[in-house]
């Protein structure tokens, strides 16, 4: 039976799978380029999942045809924190890596989290950019993917740790808003969000699905200089926004180098050059020497920090991602 | 085909009879066909997927909505559907998991899913017999409303679980090297079956399916049937959400999106005709068989999520325009 196993499919630097939470998602598309590119560099072959709809049931089948391919490791961004422990623990013990990127599984399902930028620093940082956007003071909601996404969930908790402090007295929270990253829900949410609290003065969107439509949507009603936006979106499809005002800047990270790094990290445990502990280093192609650090109860790699786009330099980042 | 003598008459209705009987026969036949076809293919396709552990192991990932299917064919062999089962997942396992969570034993939260879930069935089966101008899919449309929405009411938008160890033991042990899900779903198989097809209960169901008037005015208790199959829905949905909240270790509200129509679709591959008084569970099980081995195995060799879909649809098609070649 080995021996049929062995015919043509294992490379010789081994397989890598990555499953993003939904397919036909911008974001998604270029994490899985990364992810790609980098296990070209090692000589691996790479896998690409995306399940039809954003669910942790159709990750985990996912994650059950991957152990019978009897992959070397899996790259996960998973739709929720908890529910993908048992698929993941089975797959680890049948000796695959598990490394979650973008929206991590909680420490007990994973080897490593690969994070994208400091999450304290995300939901501070986009605080800060609407209250100075608002004028400091006025009505604010958020409009987030999924209520399960384990990433989103984190900034808006650090969102609201820092609209605790006392400069933010005049700004209301009004509504967590779930567009649940479909384009229409998302739309939806927008407008309902507009409908409900007509005093709104501000949307964060830290999901690149939900800021996109909900930029689209201030666009069509011309509601620019009344309510502003801003988030965590993609410079191609925020460029039109930021240009016209209605988002006057926003963050992101890169996220073909989030799935860069995934695919290292991965490749790092697989040879054993790490085994996930706090102080393990390891090579990331051109993104250079990485470090595994704590996080939590678990740990993780840190990519960067988030960076600022805005009508200096969107520009230049449209063409790229 | 010895009654070649008979008169012309009895010989018409025999042969109309025959005709109908070798068409179910030709659509069991043509799924059993279909079944070891993509066995087939699969095994071509991918090297990993004809070993017993892959094979055993593959039921694991889509048997646990097959349980609602057993009793949806009873619902549309009535000429009925039942869209609110999905809902009725998601009810059961947030109260499981919430009682769990406020010191309820594990057991008795068990048993609490599976009452929840029945308890949802019956609310159907009452609604439909007593509103008798609305239709069932009105009727369940409204209440897959409602129980997802007190299931959101309960958790909101959290997830809850932190269930003991051994309640991963539904959705991924084994007994003897055969998946558990397996064993537990062969054993409701052969109650449908038995239930179906050898009792009078069973025929009652087809007659109400064939007429519901007629079998009315010749004594049936139409409605008491009626509230037992959608009883029946709702208690296997607690059956299904028992081995769905195991697979995943925790809960929210929105699991088991989409099951629905997934129950429907094998059932509807199965044989089971939407108009009402056709069908057989035989069907009805080989078509869970076939999606569930068709989507695994596509999956094995990575086809994107989006085609798979579009080849059970198109799998879909083909087989309800099938079956109507045989309506008048």
């Amino acid at each position: 039976m080995a021996v049929i196993l062995a015919s043509g499919l294992a490379s010789a630097e081994g397989r890598y799978a990555v499953i993003f939470k939904s397919a036909g998602n911008p974001f998604g598309e270029k994490l899985m380029d990364g992810f790609e590119k980098a296990v070209k560099e090692f000589g691996g072959e790479a896998i690409l999942k995306a399940p039809a709809e954003p669910t942790a049931e159709a990750q985990i089948q996912m994650i059950e045809q991957l152990i019978a391919q009897h992959v070397d490791a899996i790259a996960i961004s998973a739709n929720d924190y908890d529910a993908l422990e048992p698929a993941l623990k089975k797959a680890m013990r049948r000796g695959i890596k598990v490394v979650s990127l973008d929206s991590a599984v909680n420490p007990d399902s994973r080897d490593v989290h690969i994070n994208q930028a400091n999450p304290e620093l995300i939901g501070r940082v986009e605080v800060q950019a609407i209250y100075e956007m608002i004028g400091e003071e006025g009505q604010i909601a958020v409009l987030s993917a999924t209520s399960q996404a384990s990433n989103q969930n984190l900034w808006i908790e650090w969102m609201k740790k820092e609209l605790k402090k006392p400069k933010y007295s005049n700004v209301e929270l009004v509504k967590v808003a779930y567009g649940d990253d479909l384009r229409d829900k998302s739309v939806s949410e927008t407008e309902a969000l507009l409908k409900t609290y007509p005093e709104l003065k501000g949307i964060i969107a830290p999901t690149t699905v939900g800021i996109a439509a909900a930029g689209k949507v201030l666009t069509d009603k011309g509601l620019k200089g009344e309510v502003y936006l801003t988030g965590l979106g993609l410079p191609s499809e925020m460029a039109e926004y930021i240009k016209n005002g209605v988002c006057p800047w926003m963050y992101l990270w890169n996220p073909i180098d989030l799935g860069y790094l995934g695919a290292y990290a991965a490749h790092a445990l697989v040879t054993g050059d790490i085994n996930g502990e706090v102080g393990d280093t390891f090579n990331a192609g051109f993104l250079g020497e990485k470090e595994v650090i704590q996080a939590g109860e678990g740990t993780e790699i840190m990519l960067g920090a988030p960076f600022k786009f805005d009508v200096v330099n969107i520009d230049k980042w449209k063409e790229v991602y | 085909m010895e009654n070649l003598t008979s008169s012309v008459e009895k010989n018409i209705s025999i042969e109309r009879e025959f005709r109908t009987k070798d068409f179910f026969l030709q659509w069991e036949w043509l799924l059993l066909l279909i079944f070891f076809l993509i066995h087939i293919i699969n095994s071509q396709l991918s090297p990993y997927y004809l070993n017993t552990y892959t094979l055993l192991d593959a039921t694991m990932t889509f048997l646990d909505k097959a349980f609602i299917a057993l009793p949806m064919a009873l619902v549309i062999i009535f000429g009925d559907i039942d869209i609110s089962v999905a809902s009725t997942v998601a009810l059961s396992s947030v109260i499981m998991a919430v009682a769990y969570n406020a010191g309820l034993p594990m057991v008795l939260a068990i048993l609490l899913c599976l009452f929840i879930g029945l308890l949802c069935g019956l609310i159907n089966g009452l609604l439909i017999v007593k509103f008798k101008e609305l239709s069932a899919v009105i009727v369940t449309l409204s209440t897959m409303t409602l129980y997802r929405g007190i299931a959101y009411i309960i958790l909101e938008d959290q997830a809850a679980g932190e269930f003991p160890d051994w309640f991963n033991f539904p959705g991924w042990g084994y007994i003897k090297g055969i998946p558990f899900i397996l064993i537990l779903f062969a054993l409701f198989a052969v109650i449908f079956l038995l239930l179906l097809h050898k009792t009078t209960f069973g025929r009652k169901v087809y007659a109400i399916g064939n007429n519901e008037v007629a079998s009315k005015y010749s004594g049936v208790k139409v409605d008491k049937i009626k509230v037992a199959v959608f009883t029946l829905a709702g208690l296997m949905a607690g059956v299904t959400a028992l081995f769905l909240t195991s697979k995943m270790g925790s809960t929210r509200p929105n699991i088991a999106s989409g099951y629905e129509l997934d129950v429907i679709a094998m059932v509807v591959l199965g044989g089971v005709s939407t108009s009402g008084g056709k069908g057989k569970i035989i069907g009805v099980l080989l078509a869970i068989f076939i999606i569930g081995f068709l989507r695994y195995g596509l999956g094995l060799v990575n086809v994107p999520d989006q085609v798979i879909l579009i080849i059970v649809g198109l799998l879909l098609i083909v087989s309800v325009m099938l079956s109507n070649l045989n309506k008048k």
